[in-house]
């Protein structure tokens, strides 16, 4: 979505067209001739992982949402007929539920190798600010889509994160009873989440668009961090990272196949097999995987509004980040003590999610408020003070010169791929 | 062009009320076509309706026992309260509360055996069980929050007592909610 | 470097450490493990085994649970019971179900049809719950998948490969035969049950299964297919349940082998087309 388009129309429609709508060479000079650093690594491949499951989620669920009642009375029992009676209908399902977990796991390893590279910033503040909205949108979407199936878990989870909106003093309980449309989690509340579950993956398509045309400004980041100058750093689109990102998504594929097929129910909660009852109370409620972390951090602190100030403001910190860190060097394969710290960061996140899965009581309360400090010292105190006080590594003059190993050592990324922000509660 | 700049920055004219007037009529426009849209959300009249006030019997709660009912949708507890969970509310200490309020507040005068309370944890709204918790009141099983027979939060992250919904005694052993 | 490496391993095994440790905390009788024919990658359900639970559940549990999801066509269906359609229609006619209304206005009852779904033993939660001691009896459709267990940390990510994921039946399948006296300080409410791998432990079932129960069909040589015992009847309910929660699970891991085996063909492909695209770029294998 940048520079000036080689494409030459070979057909004269072609051409009738191109002169008229010149989208294939903004398609051409986007993804196909667009210069790539040639020494991005697999952990950049997940952009278009990412981009392939937004639209299987969207196209899994516009067919789901042919069969699906948005009724309280009927909401659980379409989700059954879907797995029983329509042709390929627990496919179809167990894709779409398992699919959501497999773009959180995806967006995950690509939030924390933009925080490894230090990908947000400069020039890149704008498109990283658009990802922590796609985000957002996609933690919204998700939450919503929870609720379909109107199960024990969908109702219960619905009700605690409507209600930290009451947290807010004075409209607090008029807000949460417009989110409600009644004076609790009912029907209208069903019908009005499927409404919004069906729009927000547009939305996030749209923002996708903004954040692929903030990025096609300056290009890619690399492992280096170090821009690209010349022709020598950098790699036509088509057809090197055509053929590595295919690959990285079949393997990829290979994971949510295993998930969605083998075990369906592992990311879920058996109690959401349970129509959602007012009277009863699950004795356990836990929000998805991909939310623990966040729903820890409501946890620690005993105070209602400051715990929810907190939950949003772990997502909203993300905003800052470009002008919290202050190191000079892009790339953290480069900052020896920056490593330690964000492999912390990393570690903190994922025992996080297992603190939010347990019981809010005992050493698991103080644990919670242990890894919360440091989630927040981390971008808070870490990032700027590191800039300050840490001596990098000598940085190779250029991209080609750090692939052909002069100067600077490799990424220490790759060794540490295990630890990727994926757990279960 | 340069005279007609100069005075409308000098003083305002006829053109500039026009402009305004315009502007502000548009924004007026705009807002009450947005104002259906925000409405919508809220509950509607048959939601309301069916939210009007409801009659409870209390003659077959038993002692000891705690009855929930639903009222407009939110769960409530009725409890008949033992002469033992009355004194235990009673003789707290009120100002070490977290929300210091006392027993005889959150009970009609004369009628100490009867606590009606909504039955939603403050925190995030699950449903406590009753009789547990280290003061035998109510214990939520969702995030550790401690009740007393008071329905007062005494332990745990909700930040104040299980509210009494409005209610009347419409006899010695009726009730009317709402 | 490597001493970075170092710490963190460290702080990892301390979070693990701690873990385990933390995992210890919240004991409860954990269900042991059934060797069933349906666990793994090609797990199918034993249709023998299913058509003796489907007896056990019809013959005793169906008095007081029901099942609403599951039609009387399905018994029928790939990768079920195995029952012929003849025997499902027979079934279905030995129900009465309500319908209606007439010409007349009435509501009227007939035998039900092989498109009809599983009658319920009560007609609303609240007379089943009036009738069972003021505890509802739940419905059975999916509770094969409504029930588990913690498994706690590391299993659950061990569970990930080894696919273990019959928790709710393995739970379900020790749940019926695991009535026991309350031991020595727990009293049992009247008209409850103390069963230990019940969450709490006071259950309102009352133990539904006894020896020789259910008469199961006998086999070529005069001897019942399997004992009538009541582990026998739990398991075997147990899977039964598992195939109503789950009726397509045949096909699903049939279907799951094919993908992935097609997906490790074209990823190995790709690979090659990748490694050729890129020989020619200087620093890259």
């Amino acid at each position: 979505m940048s520079g000036h388009s080689t494409y030459e129309p070979k057909s004269a429609v072609g051409k009738w067209f191109e002169s008229r709508l010149p989208i294939m060479g903004l398609i051409h000079s986007s993804f196909v001739v667009f210069p790539n650093p040639r020494n991005l690594n697999y952990f950049w491949t997940f952009g278009g992982i990412l981009a392939f499951m937004l639209v299987a989620q969207i196209i899994t669920g516009v067919v789901l949402a042919m069969h699906y009642t948005a009724h309280a009375d009927m909401a659980f029992n379409s989700v059954e007929l879907i797995m029983r009676d329509v042709n390929y209908g627990w496919m179809l399902r167990y894709l779409h539920a398992n699919g959501a977990s497999m773009f959180f796991i995806a967006v995950y390893v690509h939030i924390f190798r933009g925080l490894y590279y230090g990908s947000y910033k400069a020039p890149r503040e704008v498109l990283w600010i658009l990802g922590v909205i796609i985000f957002l949108l996609m933690m919204a979407t998700a939450f919503m889509g929870y609720v379909l199936p109107w199960g024990q878990m969908s109702f219960w989870g619905a009700t605690v994160i409507t209600n930290l909106f009451s947290a807010i003093p004075g409209v607090g309980e008029v807000i949460v009873s417009y989110l409600w449309g009644g004076y609790s989690v009912s029907n209208p509340t069903l019908n009005r989440f499927f409404s919004l579950h069906y729009l927000l993956p547009f939305m996030i398509a749209g923002v996708v668009v903004l954040h692929i045309w903030a990025l096609h400004v300056p290009g890619s980041n690399n492992p280096s961090g170090i821009e690209k100058k010349t022709d020598k750093d950098v790699l036509p689109f088509h057809p090197y990272f055509t053929v590595k990102d295919a690959f990285a998504l079949c393997c990829f594929l290979m994971v949510y196949v295993w998930f969605a097929f083998y075990i369906p129910n592992f990311l879920g909660h058996a109690d959401n097999y349970i129509e959602a009852n007012a009277a009863v109370t699950p004795s356990h409620i836990v929000p998805e995987w991909y939310f623990l972390p966040f729903y820890a951090i409501l946890r620690a602190i005993p105070d209602k509004l400051l715990g929810v100030l907190a939950m949003f403001g772990s997502i909203a910190i993300m905003v800052v980040v470009p002008w919290l860190d202050t190191s000079k060097v892009r790339s953290g394969s480069y900052r020896p003590v920056f490593q330690i710290f964000f492999w912390l960061f990393a570690i903190n996140a994922v025992i996080l999610g297992w603190l939010g899965s347990k019981p809010p009581e005992g050493m698991y309360v103080v644990a919670s408020r242990i890894c919360t400090v440091y989630y927040f010292a981390y971008y808070i105190l870490v990032l700027p003070l590191l800039g300050l006080f840490e001596t990098p590594k000598s940085l190779p003059a250029s991209i080609a010169d750090s692939v052909l190993g002069k100067g600077g050592s490799g990424s220490a990324m790759a060794s540490g791929a295990a630890s990727s922000p994926s757990t279960k509660g | 062009m340069a005279t007609t700049h100069a005075s409308a920055s000098a003083e305002p004219t006829r053109r500039d009320f026009l402009f305004i007037a315009t502007g502000a009529a548009g924004a007026v426009g705009l807002a009450a076509t947005i104002w259906p849209f925000i409405s919508q959300m809220a509950p509607d009249a048959a939601t309301i309706a069916a939210g009007a006030p409801v009659d409870f019997d209390l003659s077959p709660v038993a002692e000891g026992q705690i009855v929930k009912l639903f009222w407009r949708g939110k769960l409530i507890f009725v409890r008949h309260r033992t002469a033992a969970e009355i004194k235990a509310a009673q003789d707290t200490d009120v100002t070490s509360l977290r929300d210091p309020e006392a027993d005889s507040a959150r009970v009609k005068p004369g009628k100490d055996q009867w606590l009606i309370v909504y039955g939603n944890c403050t925190h995030l709204g699950c449903v406590p069980l009753g009789n547990e918790g280290a003061f035998h009141g109510w214990q939520c099983p969702c995030h550790g929050s401690v009740f007393d027979t008071s329905g007062r939060i005494r332990q745990g992250p909700a930040p104040i007592n299980l509210p009494v919904p409005p209610y009347a005694f419409t006899s010695d052993k009726a009730i009317r909610i709402g | 470097m490597k001493s970075i490496k170092t710490l963190i391993a460290v702080v990892a095994l301390a979070g693990l450490a701690s873990g385990a440790a933390f995992a210890q905390s919240h004991e409860r009788e954990i269900p042991p493990r059934v060797t069933w024919s349906f666990s793994g990658p090609f797990g199918t359900y034993d249709e023998t085994q299913l058509q003796r639970g489907f007896k056990v559940f019809h013959e005793v549990c169906s008095n007081c649970h029901s099942l609403n999801k599951i039609a009387f066509r399905t018994l029928a269906e790939h990768g079920g019971p195995g029952f012929s359609k003849e025997q499902v229609t027979a079934l279905a006619a030995t129900f009465k179900v309500k319908d209606g209304p007439n010409d007349a206005g009435e509501m009227f009852e007939r035998p039900a049809r092989p498109a009809d779904f599983w009658p319920a033993p009560f007609p609303n939660k609240q007379a089943a719950a009036a009738a069972n001691g003021g505890a509802a009896p739940p419905d059975f459709s999916v509770i094969a998948k409504a029930r588990t267990y913690e498994r706690g940390f590391p299993w659950f990510v061990f569970d990930i490969f080894t696919q273990y994921q019959e928790q709710g039946v393995d739970y379900i399948a020790s749940l019926l035969p695991g009535y026991e006296e309350a031991p020595a300080g727990v009293t049992v409410p009247d008209g409850k049950y103390y069963n230990k791998y019940f969450p709490g432990n006071i259950i309102a079932m009352p133990p539904p299964l006894q020896d020789g129960a259910v008469t199961y069909l006998k086999g070529a040589d005069g001897k019942p297919q399997a004992p009538e015992t009541v582990q026998q009847y739990a398991k075997d309910v147990s899977a039964f349940l598992m195939w109503a929660a789950e009726p397509h699970m045949e096909q699903r891991k049939e279907i799951a082998f094919r993908v992935l085996v097609f997906l490790l063909v074209f990823a190995g492909l790709l690979y090659f087309t990748k490694k050729k695209i890129w020989a020619n770029v200087e620093g890259h294998a």
